[in-house]
Parts: C-alpha cells; sequence; structure tokens
C-alpha cells in the first residue's frame, strides 16, 4: 500500500479514508517519496532502454551511399538520418559492426582484451539502432567496466557551474577562484539576466585565472551571444549547442543538422573548443519523442555529434535527467549515453549535473557509478557553488558536496578531478579574485565596488549573504563590455596596470598556448602548466588491471590529505590542551579493608597523556562526578591506576579486586566506564556505560551512585547507555584508536597499581 | 614543426604581455591561424575521427571571414530562414571566395531542406 502524491506535490497518507499503518506512513514521509515514479509509457517515450516503436537495426549500402538505415529508406530520411547516413559513419566497416551479433558486440565492450581502438574502429560503421541495442545489454558493473576503457582521455577530469542569483561580479570572481583551486578544469557560468552576460564572462575570467593556471572557461548563453563572448577571447569554450533526436524538436530548437554544423566550425575558426549537448528526457518533455526509447533518440544525437565533427558531447540526460530517472531502468540509460559517446570516439561529459531526486541516497546512486569508473568529466556542472545560487537549477551535486565527493575519492581511491584547498588559501584566493575584479571593473570604467562588497563576497558562502547590492551596475558595467568592444587584451592590461600581473601573464599564456590549437582535439583539457591532455596526448590506456589510469603517488597523496584527517599526534597535541596539575601519583595502591571503599581504576595513560573524555567532559571532571555519586550513598572511592592493561574489564575486576568492599568501577581515559564486582570473570561486569561520547556528567554520578548501592549489597536499577541515530562510530572511532595508541604507549606489564591524588576531585 | 603563428601572421611568441603593455596586441593577433586548423586536422584524421577533421577545415576557411558574416550564415542556415535557391547562391559566393567546403554544407542544406520542408 503505498500513497500517492497530490497534483500538488503534497504528500497524501490517506486514500478514501484509509490510513495507512505507522510503519507505512513512516516511510512515506521520507524524502525520496517526494520524487515523481512514471509507469513506463513508450507512447510517450516514456521507455528507457528500448520501445517497442524502435526501429531494427540496419544499414543498406549501395553505390557508395547508405541507402536504407535502421529500417528507413533513403527517399524518407528525415534531416538528422540524412545527416549521419552522409556523414556520421564509415561504410568500410558497417558490414563488419552490423553483422555482429548484439550479444558478441557487447562482450568487446567490456572484455579488457579488446582495445578501445578496435571498439571505435567497429563503432564508427554501428547504425544508431545498433549502438542503442548493443548498449541496452549491459548491466550497471559492465557499464562500469567498458566506461573505464572506453573514455577517450586517461586522466578523469571534471567541470563546476559557477553562477549566482545577482550576477554578482565580485562573488562570481571569487567562486571562480574557488571552483579552480578545487581542482575543475571546466567552469561553466550563465546568467538569470541575459544582458549580465559579458559581465559574468569577465568575472569568471578573472576569478579562475586567479585559482589556477588553464582552467576552461565557458558562458551558456543564446548561441550567438556565446559566440562573440568567445570571439573577443572572454571565454574559451562552449557546450550549450543542443542536438535533439528527432526532427520536429530538432527544429522547434531552431536549428537543423547543418546549422549545427555550421557553428561547430564556426567556433573552431575563432579557436574555440566547443561540444554539443544532447541527453534523455528532452523529447519526452517537448512531447516529441514519437514513441521511441530514450536510449535511441540519444542514439541518434551521438551518432550526429560525430557526424557533424564535434569533438565531443555532454549528455546524460542534462535537463531531462529527472525525465530518465523516473523510468524504470533510467539511471543505466543515462550511463548508456555517455558510453555510446566514448564509443563515437568523442569526449564525454558526463551529466550529473541536474538535481534529479530529493533523496541523498538516490542522487549518490545516480552519479557515482560514473565517478568510480572514471570520466572525460564527471559531472558537466558539478554546482561548486550553492543551490539557490546555481542558474542552470541545482546540481546533482552542490556546494554542499564537496567535502562528501573529497571523501568519496579517498574512500574509493579514485580521481574525481577534485582536491583539498587549505583554508587560508580559499581565503586568500577569493579576496584576491574579488579584489581583481573590482579593479578591473574600475580600470575600464565599468563600476565601482565598495571595500565592504569585497569583503562579504569574500566571506559568502553564497548571494544571499551579500545583503543588498546594486544589480543594475552589473547591467550597466554588462552594457559596456558589449557595446564598447571589449576583448581579452583589454581585460589583460587594466589587471596589468592595477598590479595584477600575475593575473594578466597568466591570461596571456593560455591565450598564447589556444592559438597552438592542440586543445581542439578530443577531450582536450589543460593542465596546470598549459600542457594538453587530450585523446591525442594523453590516450586511454587501458586494458585490465594493472593498466589505465592511476593517480600518481603525488596525486594519491593530495586526494588522501582531506583537511578532516587526524593523526595520533594531532590528538595527542589536543589532549595536552587539557592537561591539569591534577591526579599526581601518590605511591602504591593497597588493599582497602573498609566495606564501604569502591576503588575507581583508571587507565594507563590518565593523569599522563590523556585528559579529556569523548563526551568532551575532562578526566577529572569526570572522576569528581563519580567520586561525589559514591558519596552520596555513604561510600569513599579513591582512584587507582593500573599500568598493566588497556582493556576496561580487567581494570575494573582489578579495581574491585582492590577495594573494601569488593565493587570497583573501571574508567579508560576516553570515558568508557563500567561497575565490576571482585568475584566475577574480566569480561562479566554489573553496569557499563560503552558509548562513551554520549555519557553526560549526570550518568557518571548515577554510576558513582549505583556502585555504591552494589557495594552495601542492593540491587540498584542499571544505569542505561545513551543511545543515538548518529553515526557515533564513523565519529569517533578514528579518535578511540589515536586514544588507545596513546593508552597502550604507557603500559608497563607487571608495574604495580599506583594511587592518584583525589587533590581537586572534590 | 614550423612556429605557430596567430592570424594576423604575428608569431604567438611575440603575444607577450610587454607587448600588451606596449599597445601592441590586438584581437587579430589572438585569433587562429588555418593553417594551425590544417594541422589539426591532419592530427584528427589520423586518430580515428575523419568528420572532426573535416570540420577543422571548414573552420580553417571560416577564419577568413568576418565575425558578423559567420554569425550571418549561421541564421541563413536556421529552419525556416532561407528558401533553396538563397542557399545555394550563398553556396556559390562562398565556393567563389575558396570556402568549397561551406559552399558543399550549404548546397547540401539546400537540397534536404528543400526535401523536409525545412526551407522558408
Amino acid at each position: 500500500m503505498t500513497s500517492p502524491m497530490n497534483a500538488d506535490g503534497d504528500r497524501v497518507t490517506s486514500v478514501d479514508g484509509y490510513r495507512p499503518v505507522g510503519r507505512v506512513r513512516f516511510m512515506d514521509a521520507q524524502r525520496v517519496n517526494l520524487d515523481g515514479f512514471a509507469r513506463e509509457e513508450p507512447g510517450l517515450g516514456l521507455v528507457a532502454l528500448r520501445s517497442p516503436a524502435d526501429p531494427e537495426p540496419g544499414l543498406v549500402i549501395s553505390g557508395g551511399r547508405v541507402t536504407e538505415m535502421d529500417g528507413v529508406p533513403e527517399a524518407s530520411f528525415d534531416a538528422i538520418d540524412a545527416y549521419i547516413a552522409r556523414h556520421g559513419l564509415d561504410l568500410q566497416v558497417a558490414g563488419e559492426a552490423m553483422g555482429l551479433t548484439e550479444v558478441e558486440f557487447a562482450r568487446r565492450l567490456v572484455s579488457p582484451d579488446v582495445p578501445r581502438a578496435e571498439i571505435v574502429r567497429l563503432s564508427a560503421g554501428a547504425s544508431p539502432a545498433k549502438l542503442a541495442r548493443v548498449l541496452a545489454l549491459l548491466r550497471p558493473a559492465e557499464l562500469g567496466q567498458a566506461m573505464t576503457k572506453l573514455r577517450a582521455r586517461r586522466t578523469p577530469s571534471n567541470q563546476a557551474h559557477v553562477t549566482n542569483r545577482l550576477d554578482d561580479p565580485l562573488l562570481l570572481a571569487a567562486d571562480a577562484a574557488t571552483a579552480a583551486a578545487f581542482g575543475f578544469r571546466e567552469i561553466e557560468t550563465t546568467v538569470p539576466v541575459l544582458a549580465d552576460a559579458p559581465s559574468n564572462a569577465v568575472a569568471c575570467l578573472i576569478g579562475a585565472a586567479v585559482g589556477a593556471q588553464g582552467v576552461l572557461f565557458q558562458c551558456s548563453v543564446e548561441e550567438a551571444l556565446e559566440l562573440e563572448l568567445g570571439m573577443r577571447g572572454l571565454t574559451s569554450y562552449a557546450e550549450t549547442v543542443s542536438l535533439y533526436g528527432t526532427e520536429q524538436v530538432f527544429v522547434d530548437g531552431d536549428d537543423t543538422p547543418w546549422s549545427k554544423a555550421f557553428l561547430t566550425s564556426a567556433y573552431a575558426s575563432r579557436g574555440m573548443k566547443m561540444r554539443v549537448s544532447s541527453g534523455a528526457g528532452a523529447e519526452v518533455l517537448m512531447a516529441g519523442a514519437e514513441g521511441r526509447s530514450m536510449l535511441y533518440l540519444e542514439a541518434r544525437c551521438v551518432a550526429l555529434a560525430r557526424a557533424i565533427g564535434a569533438q565531443g558531447v555532454q549528455n546524460g540526460g542534462i535537463d531531462g535527467a529527472s525525465v530518465a530517472a523516473s523510468v524504470p531502468r533510467g539511471l543505466r540509460e543515462l550511463m548508456a549515453e555517455n558510453l555510446m559517446v566514448m564509443m563515437r570516439n568523442l569526449e564525454s561529459c558526463s551529466g550529473n549535473d541536474a538535481l534529479m531526486s530529493e533523496s541523498d541516497m538516490r542522487r549518490t546512486s545516480r552519479t557515482l557509478p560514473i565517478v568510480l569508473a572514471g570520466s572525460d568529466f564527471m559531472f558537466s556542472g558539478f554546482g561548486s557553488i550553492q543551490r539557490y545560487d546555481n542558474m542552470f537549477g541545482p546540481s546533482n551535486f552542490n556546494a554542499e558536496d564537496i567535502d562528501d565527493f573529497l571523501a568519496m575519492q579517498r574512500d574509493w581511491g579514485i580521481d574525481g578531478g577534485l582536491r583539498t584547498v587549505p583554508v587560508e588559501r580559499i581565503e586568500a584566493l577569493r579576496r584576491d579574485a574579488a579584489q581583481a575584479c573590482r579593479a578591473v571593473y574600475r580600470h575600464l570604467g565599468l563600476a565601482d565596488f565598495t571595500d565592504d562588497h569585497v569583503e562579504r563576497a569574500v566571506d559568502a558562502a553564497g548571494s544571499k549573504d551579500l545583503g543588498d547590492t546594486d544589480t543594475l551596475a552589473v547591467v550597466s558595467a554588462a552594457h559596456a563590455i558589449r557595446e564598447g568592444g571589449l576583448t581579452v587584451v583589454d581585460v589583460v592590461a587594466a589587471l596589468d596596470e592595477s598590479g595584477y600581473e600575475a593575473e594578466a601573464e597568466r591570461i596571456m599564456d593560455m591565450t598564447r598556448a589556444r592559438l597552438a590549437g592542440d586543445y581542439l582535439q578530443t577531450s582536450a583539457i589543460f593542465d596546470e602548466e598549459l600542457g594538453v591532455l587530450s585523446l591525442v596526448t594523453d590516450p586511454n590506456d587501458y586494458a585490465g588491471p594493472g593498466t589505465g589510469y592511476e593517480p600518481s603517488a603525488q596525486r594519491l597523496r593530495e586526494i588522501d590529505a582531506i583537511r578532516q584527517e587526524r593523526g595520533v599526534e594531532d590528538l595527542r597535541e589536543q589532549q595536552a590542551r587539557f592537561a591539569v596539575p591534577l591526579l599526581a601519583a601518590a605511591g602504591p595502591a593497597a588493599p582497602g579493608q573498609d566495606p564501604r571503599d569502591v576503588v575507581i581504576g583508571v587507565s594507563p595513560a590518565v593523569g599522563r597523556d590523556v585528559w579529556r573524555c569523548l563526551s568532551g567532559l575532562t578526566v577529572p571532571d569526570v572522576l569528581a562526578e563519580l567520586l561525589a555519586g559514591l558519596e552520596e550513598e555513604g561510600c569513599a572511592g579513591r582512584v587507582v591506576r593500573f599500568s598493566d592493561t588497556v582493556d576496561l574489564g580487567r581494570i575494573g575486576l582489578a579495581a574491585a579486586r582492590l577495594a573494601g568492599s569488593g565493587i570497583g568501577i573501571g574508567l579508560q581515559g576516553k570515558g568508557t566506564a563500567l561497575i565490576h564486582r571482585r568475584d566475577l570473570a574480566p569480561l562479566a561486569n554489573l553496569e557499563l556505560y560503552s558509548v562513551a561520547p554520549s555519557v553526560t556528567a549526570a550518568l557518571y554520578r548515577l554510576l558513582g551512585a549505583n556502585a555504591a548501592r552494589h557495594a552495601k549489597g542492593g540491587t540498584p536499577d542499571p544505569a542505561r547507555n545513551p543511545y543515538s541515530d548518529e553515526a557515533i562510530e564513523a565519529r569517533y572511532h578514528t579518535t578511540v584508536i589515536a586514544l588507545m595508541a596513546l593508552e597502550r604507549a604507557w603500559v608497563k606489564p607487571g608495574l604495580p597499581a599506583e594511587e592518584l591524588s583525589l587533590e581537586g576531585l572534590r | 614543426m614550423t612556429a605557430v603563428r596567430a592570424l594576423s601572421g604575428r608569431a604567438v611568441d611575440e603575444l607577450t604581455l610587454e607587448a600588451v603593455r606596449r599597445g601592441e596586441v590586438s584581437l587579430a593577433d589572438l585569433r587562429i591561424h588555418p593553417e594551425t586548423l590544417e594541422r589539426q586536422a591532419e592530427v584528427a584524421a589520423g586518430h580515428a575521427n575523419p568528420q572532426l577533421a573535416e570540420n577543422l577545415r571548414r573552420a580553417a576557411e571560416l577564419t577568413r571571414l568576418p565575425d558578423d558574416e559567420v554569425l550571418a550564415i549561421y541564421e541563413a542556415l536556421r529552419p525556416g530562414r532561407s528558401t533553396p535557391g538563397q542557399l545555394t547562391a550563398m553556396a556559390g559566393e562562398l565556393a567563389g571566395r575558396g570556402l568549397p567546403r561551406c559552399a558543399a554544407l550549404l548546397t547540401e542544406a539546400a537540397e534536404v531542406y528543400a526535401r523536409r520542408g525545412l526551407s522558408a
């Protein structure tokens, strides 16, 4: 019994008066149930991998031309068929490729023994429907294996979105610098207000140059304006050149394969890298899928991308990712799209750029396989800024996920393209970027920003932290940039004359490097020394374990050293800050005779290296609570340190055997505590606090009181562990390991127990 | 390999910050040279992508056209903008100016647009 949403998207837990049981109401309340799930409906194109209306794969070649493709005779070719048939296929290998069974083709994709070049050769002769059928056979792990082998560039990389609601130039510059510093090798911006675009381009150009050398940058806007910005050298690549899988939707998008082919050449003629954009769901959203599966329609897009001579494709759903994600096997389809691009020997910019679920688990599930397999660009826009500032709409991963992503890289030992940036460096780069941007705007007479504005941009987690800004100033700056014909040369000169020589030098160096044209090759990025990594210079050579890309030792250290990483020495220093002149050793501990005598046994490093429990209470404070609890019930406590073991059961038992009452309390420096009795086995105990991080002062006092009640022969209600639903172990286990190492270092077998001074504990 | 030159003919190595300071760098100095694109086309063809090579060769031709003319041809190729005759005429003109690959693209477009109802 599930509960549907109402039309407004609200959860409804009652249908026709039926109220589900609490278990179901609880399930209904989970965020995943905000997502829409569509029943397969091939007629609307709501089908991922295969629709009854998909054509049978086929190619008929006669007289050196394709006379029939995927069941359509040449006379009936639509514009997409026509372009693919004339330009997109290698007719020399068509017979061989089309003759392979789909299973055999699919196995070659996965097998490490079949090199990438062989797959590229065969795929060039395969029709769109053929590749769709082949890819529909791959299971998730096989998609991953094939992706690892088939991506064009050996070194994986990543792209960031940098935008904000206000088009605030100083914040854009600071955020572009931040994204570049985190390791993104492409930055994509766009605008909420089209007229602002030239200003955004200048601000991000400056910010990226402050953050790192060689970062490619695009401003995604209407096609003619985007090309114009590129022609002025303000941007260095383009990606939002959209292709669609049906002729009708293509034309609705106001283009044809020929206009897109021309545009592709136009970008190259101005020395700009360019990729096209497609992806499942676009045709469905425009009610133009013609009953075809998403994978088949995308197969047409990808074949067309190759045919028009684009070097790469951004796909994997993109704006339609949520449509694909709503149908069965939709995520497989999205990953298959990326793989198809790789088979066609093109750069894959692999989507993951649209938030496809309200559920953290589902959105991770969508992205993780691609991150693990490795792609030319794992995201065609990781939202490096806040969700609300992402003018493309929230990405599948956003600013709040950067630390998660860095941890995931480290967990799996894979290179997702990102790196940790020291926190002081983030601040310094943001300030440099905001100040440089302000200086350029001032120098060029575009706008004047206050010191306060700069500082707010430096500190801002997002544009909501900027306060009131003058958005009209941005519009007028953008207007001045566009109408004044401002070019990258003007920006370079302004930077230089404002005292930002290094940044000016960087932009000039990159502009020069672009003139060599090497970055127009498939999958090209610049490294930070302006070397080009591409299909040509850095070809993927994966052929099974022990081959292909592996992070260098230096890169692996960078991946491993996240800023949250701690070692034993860090903990020793932290503990030392809580050291106080208490708990001095006061001679060997003697057996007690008084029946009200209770011994609190502590671990070897207490009073030496360990001073603070996991709960944040200091060890002296905990001891004071235990002593007070004992006292409340009329017993007298003393503290004895055992240096022959770190085991709490043995410490507690040894304490009990020293105590006149036969009752002991064991306390480890980390805060774990128990009550023991002299006649019990070491691993037995009367009461135990095992969840040290959650034990409060009051609970320690209760444990002391209960120990006293046991001493008096009573049967107290046992103290209970405070339980929580937090990942206590994830949070504290590394600290526990370090604390136990500190304890272990003080263990000296055979050393007698010593009484510790109670001074200052009462 | 010969030194990389910008469209203006200047050697790329001359395009320094010093040169910017002297006011000696213009946008034409930052534009890619057709020979560079031709060289890249050969590389693409040698890496199993003849279509990319063809694109780069069309691009080499387009380096000869000013920005507004490039944008105008793009506009003419969008659906419903031009009659087949206009596209064919434009193709003829481009061929005459030494842009045969771009001309071929327009000629082919004229034919398919007419058949698929994509003409004005």
